[in-house]
C-alpha cells in the first residue's frame, strides 16, 4: 500500500517535470502552430548554462535560473527571426524542416565541443523520507517550481495585456492586427518565451540527472505526448499531461524494458490523436 | 509502361544507369565504384523518400527505419537459415514493406505535422525492438562470417555483383518515382500534396493512397539496406537506425528539389560528393551536422523549390523533359 502511494508520489513529481519540459513546446505550438524541433536542444542548452553557470561562476544552481530565464528569451527571438518568421503561416512541413535544420546545427556544435560524455550537476538537498522511501530534496523542489512556473504562466496569459495579445494571436492572427496588436512582436516574444522555459526546465532536469549533448531528444519526443494529452499552447493541460505520463511511466516499468516505455507514450500519442483530437485536458474555450 | 517507353526521360535515366553501372568497370577502378555505390545509395534512399516528401507533402523523419530493417532481416536469414543473396534481399523488401503498411494503417489517420511526429515515434518502436530481440543480437548486433561471399565467387567478384545489384536498386527507384508520377495515383498524390480536403472532396482515397505510397516507398530502401549491411557483413542498431541518414535524405531531397525526380537524384549525387570532401578534410570532418544543417535551413528559407527550381525557372523547356 505505502508501496503504491510512493510510487504515485514520484509518478506525480517526474510528470510535473514532463510537464514544465514540454510547456515552452506547446506555447509555441499553440500559438502559431509551428512545431519547434529545436526545443529539445534548448533543453540542452538550458542543461550546459547551468553547469557552466555553477562550475566556472560558482552560482548556485537555482539563483543561475535567472540568467537562463533571460539568456533564453533573446535566444529564442533570434530563432524566431532567423528561422519561424519566414515560416508562419505556410504549410508545417517548411517549419518543421527549418526548425530541423536549427536543431541539427545546434547538436553539430554541441557533439563537436562537447562530444557525447555524460555531464552532471551536484545539487544536495535534504529529502523527505516515508517510510521505506525517501523523495531527493531536489525532485520535490523541481515540482514545486513547475507548478509554480506553470502558474505564473497561466495568470500571465490570462490577465497581462501582454498574455491576452497572445491568446488573441494564437485565436485569429489577422483579427489580432486588425485591431492593432503588433503580431509580428507578439509571436517573437511567444518564441522567447517557449525558449525561456525550456531553458529553465533544463536547468531543473539538470539538477535531478545526469546529462548528454542529445539527452534533449527524450524530452522533446515526450513534449509531444504531453502536447496532445494537454491540449494546445495550455500551461496547466501540460503539468496534466505531464503527470499523467510521470504515472503511466511508473506503472509500466516494472514489466517492460525501460526502452520501450517511449514507445508505450507514443503509442499513447497516436491514440489520444485519433480519439481526441483537442487534447483531454482541454480547458474552456478559450484557454489559449 | 508503353508510353513510358516513348518518352525521353525514360531514356535519360537508362543511361545514366548505364553510366554508373560501366564507369568502375572500364579500367577496374575499385575506388571509384566504392564511391559510386554510396551515391547509388544515396540515390535509392533520397528518391524513395522523395515519394512521401515531394508527391504528397508528408515529412517522414523514419525512412531510416525502413533500411536498417531490410538490413537486419536479410543479414538474419544469411546468417541463421543459410539464405543465399538474393532471396534475402526479396524477402527483406517485401517484410518491410508490408511491416510499412501496417504502420501506415495505424498512423495515416493522422495528418500533416502529427503524422511527421509519429513517424518519429516508428523509428524508437523499431529500435526498441532491434535492441530487445535475441535473434538479432540485442545491442551488439550481428556479425556475418566471411564465408558467405564464397557462393558469390569470393570477395572480390561479390563485392562488384553487390555494386551491380545497388546500381539496379538505383535504377528501380528512379523509373519508379517516375512512373508514379506520370500515374494517376502519383497524381492522387500531388493533389494530396496540394491540399489534402479537396482532395479527398474530389474522390482521392487520401487514407489508403497515403499508405500505400509509405509502404512502396519501404520495398527499394529495404532492400538497399540489405546490401549495404551484407557488404560490410555486421549490423548493430546504433548503425541501422543512424538517424543522420534520415536527416540525409531529408537534406538530400530538398537541395534537389522535392518533387522532381532528376532533382533529387542530381541532389544526392552532389550531396554525397560533398559529404566525401567534408569527411576527409580537416576543419569540417568534426561539423558534418552543422554544414548539413545549414545547408537545409538556407534552402528551407531561400530556394524551397531546390536546384530543379531553379533550373526550371532559369530554363522554363526543361520542365517538359525532365520531370
Amino acid at each position: 500500500m505505502l508501496g503504491i502511494l510512493a510510487s504515485i508520489i514520484d509518478g506525480v513529481l517526474v510528470g510535473l517535470v514532463y510537464g514544465l519540459a514540454a510547456m515552452g513546446l506547446t506555447l509555441i505550438w499553440g500559438v502559431m502552430d509551428v512545431i519547434n524541433l529545436t526545443h529539445g536542444v534548448m533543453i540542452v542548452a538550458g542543461m550546459f548554462a547551468l553547469f557552466l553557470l555553477t562550475t566556472g561562476l560558482g552560482l548556485d544552481p537555482y539563483v543561475a535560473m535567472l540568467p537562463v530565464l533571460i539568456g533564453g528569451f533573446f535566444v529564442g527571438v533570434m530563432l524566431y527571426w532567423v528561422a519561424i518568421h519566414r515560416m508562419v503561416g505556410r504549410p508545417p512541413l517548411m517549419s518543421l524542416l527549418s526548425t530541423f535544420s536549427v536543431n541539427l546545427v545546434l547538436i553539430g556544435i554541441g557533439t563537436a565541443v562537447w562530444g557525447t560524455a555524460l555531464f552532471n550537476v551536484d545539487v544536495s538537498l535534504p529529502g523527505f523520507t516515508m517510510g521505506r522511501y525517501t523523495f531527493p530534496g531536489a525532485h520535490i523542489l523541481a515540482a514545486i517550481l513547475a507548478a509554480v512556473i506553470a502558474t505564473v504562466l497561466y495568470l500571465f496569459l490570462q490577465y497581462t495585456r501582454l498574455g491576452k495579445s497572445i491568446r488573441a494571436v494564437a485565436n485569429n492572427r489577422e483579427a489580432a492586427e486588425l485591431v492593432g496588436i503588433p503580431t509580428t512582436r507578439v509571436l517573437a516574444i511567444s518564441v522567447g518565451l517557449g525558449v525561456a522555459l525550456a531553458g529553465v526546465s533544463g536547468v531543473l532536469i539538470a539538477t535531478l540527472f545526469p546529462f548528454t549533448v542529445l539527452s534533449g531528444d527524450g524530452y522533446q519526443l515526450k513534449g509531444f505526448v504531453v502536447t496532445v494529452l494537454g491540449g494546445f499552447g495550455n500551461p496547466i493541460g501540460a503539468l496534466m499531461g505531464g503527470i499523467a505520463l510521470g504515472l503511466l511511466e511508473g506503472a509500466v516499468t516494472p514489466f517492460v524494458p525501460v526502452s520501450w516505455t517511449l514507445v508505450i507514450e507514443f503509442v499513447l500519442f497516436v491514440l489520444v490523436l485519433i480519439a481526441f483530437p483537442a487534447g483531454i485536458f482541454r480547458s474552456r474555450r478559450g484557454a489559449l | 509502361m508503353p508510353s513510358m517507353v516513348r518518352r525521353p526521360f525514360f531514356w535519360i535515366i537508362t543511361l545514366a544507369v548505364l553510366a554508373f553501372a560501366l564507369a568502375p568497370v572500364y579500367g577496374n577502378d575499385v575506388s571509384l565504384r566504392e564511391s559510386l555505390l554510396l551515391d547509388a545509395l544515396y540515390i535509392t534512399l533520397a528518391s524513395n523518400l522523395n515519394l512521401m516528401l515531394g508527391y504528397a507533402g508528408y515529412v517522414n523523419f523514419g525512412s531510416i527505419v525502413f533500411f536498417g530493417l531490410g538490413g537486419y532481416i536479410c543479414v538474419w536469414l544469411v546468417n541463421s537459415y543459410k539464405w543465399t543473396l538474393v532471396p534475402s534481399l526479396a524477402v527483406a523488401g517485401v517484410c518491410v514493406s508490408g511491416l510499412a503498411l501496417i504502420f501506415g494503417l495505424g498512423i495515416l489517420r493522422l495528418r500533416g505535422a502529427f503524422f511527421a511526429l509519429s513517424t518519429i515515434g516508428v523509428i524508437e518502436a523499431v529500435q526498441a525492438f532491434a535492441e530487445n530481440f535475441t535473434p538479432w543480437g540485442g545491442s551488439s548486433g550481428i556479425y556475418l562470417p566471411a564465408s558467405i561471399f564464397t557462393p558469390l565467387g569470393g570477395p572480390r567478384q561479390a563485392l562488384w555483383v553487390i555494386y551491380f545489384i545497388m546500381v539496379g536498386v538505383m535504377g528501380a527507384s528512379l523509373y519508379l518515382s517516375y512512373a508514379i508520377k506520370t500515374s494517376k495515383f502519383g497524381l492522387g498524390l500531388l493533389a494530396i500534396g496540394q491540399n489534402e480536403d479537396a482532395a479527398a472532396i474530389l474522390g482521392v482515397p487520401t487514407a489508403r493512397y497515403k499508405a500505400m505510397v509509405y509502404s512502396v516507398s519501404a520495398f527499394l530502401p529495404a532492400i538497399a539496406g540489405g546490401l549495404y549491411f551484407f557488404k560490410s557483413a555486421f549490423i548493430q542498431p546504433s548503425d541501422a537506425f543512424d538517424l543522420s541518414l534520415s536527416t540525409e535524405a531529408l537534406v538530400v531531397g530538398m537541395l534537389g528539389g522535392q518533387g522532381t525526380v532528376t532533382g533529387v537524384a542530381i541532389g544526392a549525387f552532389l550531396y554525397e560528393e560533398l559529404r566525401g570532401y567534408l569527411l576527409t578534410s580537416s576543419t569540417f570532418a568534426n561539423f558534418q551536422l552543422v554544414v548539413s544543417g545549414a545547408l537545409l535551413l538556407v534552402i528551407v528559407l531561400f530556394f524551397p523549390g531546390g536546384l530543379m527550381g531553379w533550373i526550371y525557372s532559369r530554363f522554363p523547356r526543361t520542365q517538359k523533359v525532365l520531370e
